[in-house]
């Protein structure tokens, strides 16, 4: 049989939904054959989770026809989706974490009114099920006891509990060591190689390339494009992703490093929950030069990030400009960091840098609110500080030009713009930077890029961290890796690849031992 | 103290105890499933005039707490309303209707009775009289057994026996069945429920409405059995206790009758402070055994007495991503 | 862009929200057998129609500026105090101590320590739930609560046992000191020429009460602490990246919430009843929360909504002397300003924000 002739396993036509004023998704349609790997790519806010939620039944579309083999279907809930055969992975798990791996797959699927049977039968078919596709889950332990990988599988389960014949899984490997994300991809072709038909959202370019059999691309609410994977490249791919040639490298010289601005001895950082999320971390950034910390997400970044910014305590010891700071204690928070020379970009601008409903104004105040040059008297300087905003904003280019409206009313770039104008124009010694583009447009990236760069060439140290191994690649001058709360190594990203970077964060060092 | 003060004593205990565990078990149902409740009291005040109300004029004790259940599922349908469709701030509704109830009986009492905000007294079938159980009176002598199975177990009201048939039915609710396993993780992570294809309003809905039914119960109890009729502000803070209660069980039912029983005993004592004095040896002012349930309550959330970790998406709406 | 322009956001909703809780009223006061129209003209005659009139009205709207401010610090900080009832309790012991621990010469000596023996009474009795919340997480909604009972519990203990004076039986302080009396609005308007009631019992604090408007305003939108207040308020882990202390801007707010609390029984205590008796905030905490709410937490909104309520107290108290409706009524119309401005403030703003997006999209394309 050819391709033509059978119907495709999902058909979307004409696809459109709106949040308030922003267009999320213009008229799209789509095919997907049964018995593939469908690959949807895109930048961040480009509307692939909100196309797929609606196929999910999550979001109710605006307009257009959803047609799954062949024959129209109405699909107004979740419940309608899993009627229709769609089971689907969220990016953020959907699972009751204080419910075990049995009830979590039980849930919504039961049988009858009581519990037992339901337990019963479907702890059987669970254990069959996670044999068959190699899932090695325990249906007793609790979903807050497991690690991401296996709750990621437990939601695979939920949706093959529920004879799910298409499965949507929405940028899976976001939380996984590229080992994990092996063992997913494994898993995705015996499930393909069952019949099964499977999307695959992502905005990583080497996962298509791997895993899809054809793969559609979006950009800004529309679909730009649907090629066979292996008629496509990488570089035609992120032009069709973007809409333009993209610079993938960053344009700078090689770095002149100085005096060491930052070190770092020994440094343990213990959550809330009572789980170590630092295990001793030691290293340097010198004046100069951009220290890039690789990982996948999770690893102790964010908390290494978090203690440096004086967000949270910590042990060990931390010098700046060889003097130490206090790491617990009323001195060790980010104002006293601040006054030490230490601007900090978060990695989450809408939790943490800004504060969404103040003015981009009073953004520009933010941590450093005890500023004399924003005080006049027992009061604050609003016009001293409304017009530092509008050259701040002049400099930055940050669109639109008005101080007067609220950081929620700006796009993810130009709040990010705000952010890094309130933190590089410090002049600080040392510059935290945790994801700096995440969620932000191309033209930001570049001149976000220009600026962490700048910063760099005038002799300030700079430690980014980020998740997209290709920023730590064109942005540092080292690169240390980190897996587990521990640095597995460092590496010189002239001489270093991304396969020896991927084993460093997947916590597989030189001798062969995972950590 | 000689024994049978002890069963006396006991006795009351139960007889208080009992409008505080259908309260509590009511917003346990609530608050399992995401939705906060401080509007408990109002739900009774209103259930305890109604169901005075129409015990009073139809002469059935029985359509007065149909009445009294008719009255607090009707706030609790409000409290959905605001809480659920309209994801408004849960405290403030609470707030809100436990003043609506406050004036409301009140106002409608007046223009109804016009007796100063209160019903006529019930008699009769407009009342729940004490229900005898089998034997009770034969054994009444057997010494120690006897009392105890004719004054304390003996003697109460049906609905004092509901209450207590509630606790296991609510745990066998919650934890054996179907709709108990929705209704936790509806507290804990509505989204899960959601994407697993069941309607996280109609579950909260669901459990806004048994803890409506409860209260209802509840406040029919107060007017009816405890006492013949209704006067106002009757609830006199148990809406509270019960809260208090609630998060003294750490929102577990068997635990929530311990409790209950517990603050109960706490209000019974404070009505025989004579006997508290006598065996305590020191005088302990009546307004201190008043307030030590709301001072237990207090202790119990500093985490002196380990941790209460309410249901994880309790107070919050449930809104879908973005 | 915002959905709604900011005036129909600031004073659109409200008043809508209002609107709807006088009809529902309207349709209560019918209900029980009563005229409306007329019950609104004997609220308006009895409140607003002569200086006695007034004088009430404005007493009232006293208690609940400082009540309603004392909620709106909180909101701000997204602590909801529900402890204002208690906190202004305790405000009274603070006030009745210092009345009558010295035999005051002029009440211009005995304000001044009046206002700071409520206000640290009011603050200490928030200290212990701001406390619980920011150091354990204690929830800070029911640790107030339980605070309203303990407080009233407490007071009445006192008030039996060490105020009391000896051979009076309902439990209540001696009377305050000559000296201690507050001037009321009579004697303040009398040298300038204005005759106001001499009934009435709106006296000075009133004008303090005025003056807490402005000051909390200043503080809330002028001041570094403020604006750490409202960014805390905002976003919590935002405020621990800019430096502020959770736990300091928790105690910050509660304090001064509680304090405000405690101020109001200068008015009631001090400046009216001139005792300590046992019910005296007679509720006047929980209307700071309606107040709040509908002021949208700013002093200016809650000075127009606490006049609103002290309109209705008095109105309310007129309508239960002519009209043989009870008191309770008032209490309906604050539950449901609370509801409708509060609770189902969804179901107002919802359709208005719908009517102006379609406004605006009709304009995109004309």
């Amino acid at each position: 049989m050819s391709a033509d002739t059978i119907a495709p396993a999902i058909e979307l036509k004409g696809i459109s939904k709106a949040f308030g004023p922003v267009q999320a998704n213009k008229d799209i349609s789509i095919r997907v054959m049964p018995g593939t790997i469908h690959g949807i790519i895109g930048e961040n806010g480009a509307g692939k989770s909100t196309l797929m939620s609606i196929l999910y039944g999550f979001y109710k579309a605006d307009k257009g026809e959803i047609f799954i083999s062949g024959t129209k279907t109405e699909i107004p809930d979740s419940q309608a989706a899993i009627r229709a055969g769609i089971g689907m992975v969220f990016q953020h798990f959907k699972l009751v974490e204080n419910f075990t791996v049995l009830e979590n797959v039980v849930l919504g699927a039961e049988d009858g009114p009581l519990l037992k049977p339901s337990l019963a039968k479907a702890r059987k078919q669970l254990v069959a099920l996670s044999e068959e596709y190699e899932l090695n889950v325990d249906p007793d332990a609790l979903i807050e006891d497991i690690g991401v990988g296996m709750q990621q599988r437990v939601e695979i389960l939920k949706a093959l509990y529920r004879k799910a014949d298409i499965l949507i899984l929405d940028e899976p490997t976001g939380v996984l060591t590229p080992s994990e994300a092996d063992h997913l991809f494994r898993i995705l072709r015996g499930l393909k190689d069952e019949g099964k038909t499977i999307i695959l959202i992502t905005h990583k370019l080497r996962e298509i390339m791997d895993v899809t059999d054809t793969v559609s691309v979006m950009r800004r609410g529309e679909m730009t494009a649907t090629v066979k994977t292996s008629e496509t490249s990488p570089p035609q791919l992120a032009e069709l992703m973007v809409g333009r040639k993209v610079l993938l490298e960053v344009d700078k010289t090689a770095a002149k490093p100085g005096a060491n601005v930052l070190e770092v001895t020994d440094l343990k950082v213990t959550d809330a929950m009572g789980v170590q999320r630092l295990k001793g971390i030691n290293l340097t950034v010198r004046a100069g030069e951009v220290l890039g910390i690789a990982g996948v997400a999770g690893n102790g970044q964010s908390q290494l990030l978090e203690v440096l910014g004086g967000m949270c305590t910590g042990t060990g010891s931390i010098l700046v400009n060889g003097e130490p700071i206090d790491l617990s204690g009323k001195n060790s928070d980010a104002r006293t960091r601040r006054k030490r020379g230490i601007a900090h970009v978060p990695e989450d601008r809408q939790r943490e840098g800004l504060i969404m409903d103040f003015y981009a104004w009073e953004n520009v105040a933010f941590g450093y609110q005890d500023d004399p040059a924003y005080s006049k008297g027992l009061l604050m300087d609003n016009a001293a500080l409304r017009a530092d905003t509008e050259a701040k904003i002049e400099r930055f280019d940050v669109r639109p030009a008005n101080p007067w409206l609220n950081a929620k009313n700006f796009s993810g770039g130009n709040q990010q713009k705000i952010v890094v104008a309130r933190e590089i124009e410090r002049n600080p010694d040392l510059l935290l930077i945790g994801q700096p583009t995440r969620g932000v447009d191309i033209g930001a990236i570049e001149f976000i890029h220009k600026q962490i760069i700048a910063l760099r060439d005038a002799g300030k140290a700079i430690l980014l961290v980020s998740v997209e191994l290709d920023e730590i690649m064109s942005l540092s001058d080292r690169i240390a890796v980190m897996f587990d709360g521990q640095i597995m190594g460092e590496r010189d990203p002239s001489t270093t690849n991304e396969k020896e970077l991927g084993l460093l964060m997947a916590g597989v060092t030189e001798t062969g031992a995972a950590a | 103290m000689d024994f049978l003060t002890l069963i006396q004593i006991l006795d009351s205990t139960v007889r208080l105890a009992t409008p505080l565990l259908l309260a509590c078990l009511a917003g346990l149902f609530s608050e399992r499933a995401g939705i906060f409740d401080i509007g408990l009291e109002g739900k009774m005040l209103a259930a305890a005039f109604f169901s005075a109300a129409i015990a009073f004029t139809t002469g059935s004790v029985w359509l007065g707490l149909l009445a009294g259940i008719g009255a607090s599922m009707a706030l609790s349908g409000l409290h959905g309303l605001a809480s659920i469709t309209f994801r408004g701030n849960q405290l403030i509704s609470g707030v809100a209707i436990n003043f609506l109830a406050s004036g409301l009986t009140v106002l409608i009492a007046q223009s109804w009775f016009k007796q100063g905000g209160r019903t006529p007294s019930l008699i009769g079938n407009a009342r729940f009289e004490p229900i005898t159980l089998p034997f009770a009176e034969a054994l009444q002598n057997v010494p120690f057994l006897g009392p105890i199975y004719y004054e304390l177990l003996s003697g109460h009201s049906i609905l004092v026996y509901i209450a207590m048939l509630c606790v296991p039915g609510s745990w066998y609710l919650l934890y054996r069945t179907r709709f108990g396993l929705r209704l936790r993780a509806v507290g804990e992570n509505p989204a899960a429920v959601d994407t697993a294809g069941i309607s996280v309003i109609g579950l909260r809905f669901a459990a806004v409405a048994i803890c409506g039914i409860l209260c209802g119960i509840a406040g029919a109890y107060l007017s009816t059995a405890l006492q013949a009729g209704f006067v106002k502000e009757m609830t006199a803070g148990r809406g509270y206790i019960a809260l208090a209660a609630l998060i003294f069980a750490k929102w577990r039912p068997w635990h929530a009758l311990f409790a209950c029983l517990l603050f109960g005993l706490l209000q019974a004592l404070a009505l025989r402070s004579d006997v508290v004095e006598s065996v305590l040896q020191v005088s302990v002012p009546d307004q201190l055994l008043n307030s030590l349930p709301y001072i237990l309550t207090v202790i119990i959330l500093a985490g002196f007495v380990g941790k209460a970790i309410p249901p994880r998406a309790g107070g919050e709406a449930y809104v879908k991503e973005r | 862009m915002d959905v709604m322009p900011r005036w129909a956001d600031v004073i659109l909703v409200p008043i809508i929200s209002l609107l709807i809780a006088f009809a529902i009223s309207a349709l209560v006061i019918l209900a029980i057998g009563q005229d409306p129209v007329a019950a609104v003209k004997i609220m308006i005659t009895g409140a607003l129609g002569s200086t006695y009139g007034w004088g009430y009205t404005l007493y009232y709207a006293t208690n609940f500026i400082f009540t309603g401010l004392a909620v709106s610090i909180a909101f701000h900080a997204k602590l909801f105090n529900i402890g204002g009832e208690g906190q202004a309790t305790l405000g009274g012991l603070g006030v009745a101590l210092v009345c009558l621990s010295v035999d005051w010469p002029h009440w211009a000596l005995a304000l001044p320590a009046a206002l700071v023996g409520g206000a640290v009474f009011g603050a200490a009795w928030a200290a212990i739930p701001a406390y619980l919340q920011a150091k354990r997480g204690s929830h800070i909604v029911i640790t107030t609560i339980m605070f309203n009972f303990i407080g009233l519990a407490l007071l009445n203990y006192v008030l039996t046992n060490i105020l009391r004076p000896q051979g009076q039986m309902d439990p209540a302080s001696a009377r305050f000191p000559e000296g201690a009396n507050l001037p009321t609005l009579h004697d303040i308007l009398a040298p300038i020429g204005i005759s106001f009631s001499k009934a009435a019992p709106a006296n000075i604090t009133f004008i303090i009460a005025v003056l807490a408007c402005v000051l909390v305003w200043l503080f809330i939108w002028r001041t570094r602490v403020g604006y750490e207040l409202r960014a805390f308020g905002h976003s919590q882990p935002g405020a621990v990246y800019a430096g502020i202390s959770p736990v300091k801007i928790t105690m910050i707010a509660m304090l001064i919430s509680g304090g405000l609390a405690g101020l109001m029984a200068t008015n009631n205590v001090m400046g009216e009843a001139e005792r300590l008796v046992l019910n005296s905030v007679e509720g006047a905490g929980f209307i700071g929360i309606a107040v709040a709410l509908m002021g949208r937490s700013h002093p200016f909104g809650v000075f127009l909504a606490a006049i609103l309520f002290g309109f209705l107290y008095q109105g309310g108290a007129e309508l239960a002397l002519w009209a043989s409706i009870p008191r309770e009524l008032i209490v309906v119309i604050q539950a449901l300003v609370i509801l409708f401005t509060g609770a189902l403030d969804n179901m107002v703003r919802m359709p208005i924000q719908k009517l102006f997006l379609a406004l605006r999209r009709s304009k995109a394309e004309g």
